[in-house]
């Protein structure tokens, strides 16, 4: 009877843990994927580009380096489905949309630092994995993203 | 001190270069801060201890670099770049590096 016990704790906690991490993690990542949107969309006028080059025809008042950093984690049950795919290969889907997210955030942040900029040129996204989690699997990622925000002495045309 | 990471300061002109700047940091989780993660990475989401440590870091490799420029005399670095590489396991080097130089107002 013990024994019985024994092994349902062993085999019905772990479960729990993972259907617990499923639940929150799908509510916290859906939130902030919204919230990622709707600050975009107010970012709109703050254009990152990946060229070095800018309007050379109009004054720059101001040039400073920003950058953004993030450091973002998937959910057990995420990280349970990629072990999965380990087996069978393929595209690991669970972590596109861990790095997306990171990606997206930290670019977010860079533009936020800067608000009254109006272009950011020569932007470079640098990407690690920080911690390993259990077993070697990928536990989460650091996002750096840097660039140079210039001001413009003149009114957009 | 004016930092770019192109290879010019927009709107000033180069007058002076003193080449390679440099600066680093390695550095490790805490325990605290690792439990704390731990915890967080079982629901996923954003693990702001970390974040904070590599804001940190990243702050403190750019004051050394340009700790350094300053000693020699310039008063900008451009072409800055950032890189990031695991020493060991728990511990990462976040390293950043650049070009002195003098502008002046073109």
């Amino acid at each position: 009877m013990t024994e019985l016990v024994a092994l349902l704790i062993r085999i019905a906690l772990p479960l729990l843990v993972v259907v617990l991490a499923m639940i929150t993690g799908t509510i916290c990542e859906r939130r902030h994927f919204q919230a990622i949107a709707r600050r975009e969309q107010a970012l709109g006028g703050l254009p990152a580009l990946t060229v070095k080059e800018y309007p050379a025809d109009r004054p720059v008042s101001s040039a400073r380096m920003v950058t953004g950093s993030v450091v973002v984690s998937i959910d057990h049950f995420k990280r349970f489905l990629a072990s999965l795919r380990n087996i069978f290969g393929g595209e690991v889907r669970s972590y596109c949309s861990l790095l997306d997210r990171g990606r997206r955030e930290a670019i977010l942040r860079m533009k936020e630092s800067c608000p009254d900029a109006d272009l950011i040129i020569n932007m470079r996204v640098e990407t690690s994995s920080v911690s390993q989690g259990a077993k070697k699997t990928l536990g989460s990622t650091e996002v750096l993203v840097y660039g140079t925000a210039l001001t413009f002495a003149d009114q957009a045309v | 001190m004016i930092l770019t990471n192109i290879e010019q300061v927009p709107g000033k002109r180069i007058v002076a270069h003193y080449g390679l700047v440099s600066g680093s940091t390695v550095r490790a989780k805490h325990v605290g801060r690792d439990f704390m993660a731990s915890l967080k990475n079982i629901v996923g989401g954003e693990l702001k201890g970390y974040t904070e440590l590599l804001e940190e870091s990243r702050k403190w490799a750019v004051e050394r670099m340009m700790t350094q420029a300053q000693e020699l005399g310039a008063n900008a670095i451009v072409n800055v770049r950032f890189s990031t590489s695991s020493v060991a396991q728990g511990a990462a080097e976040i390293y950043a590096y650049g070009t002195a130089v003098t502008v002046e107002d073109a």
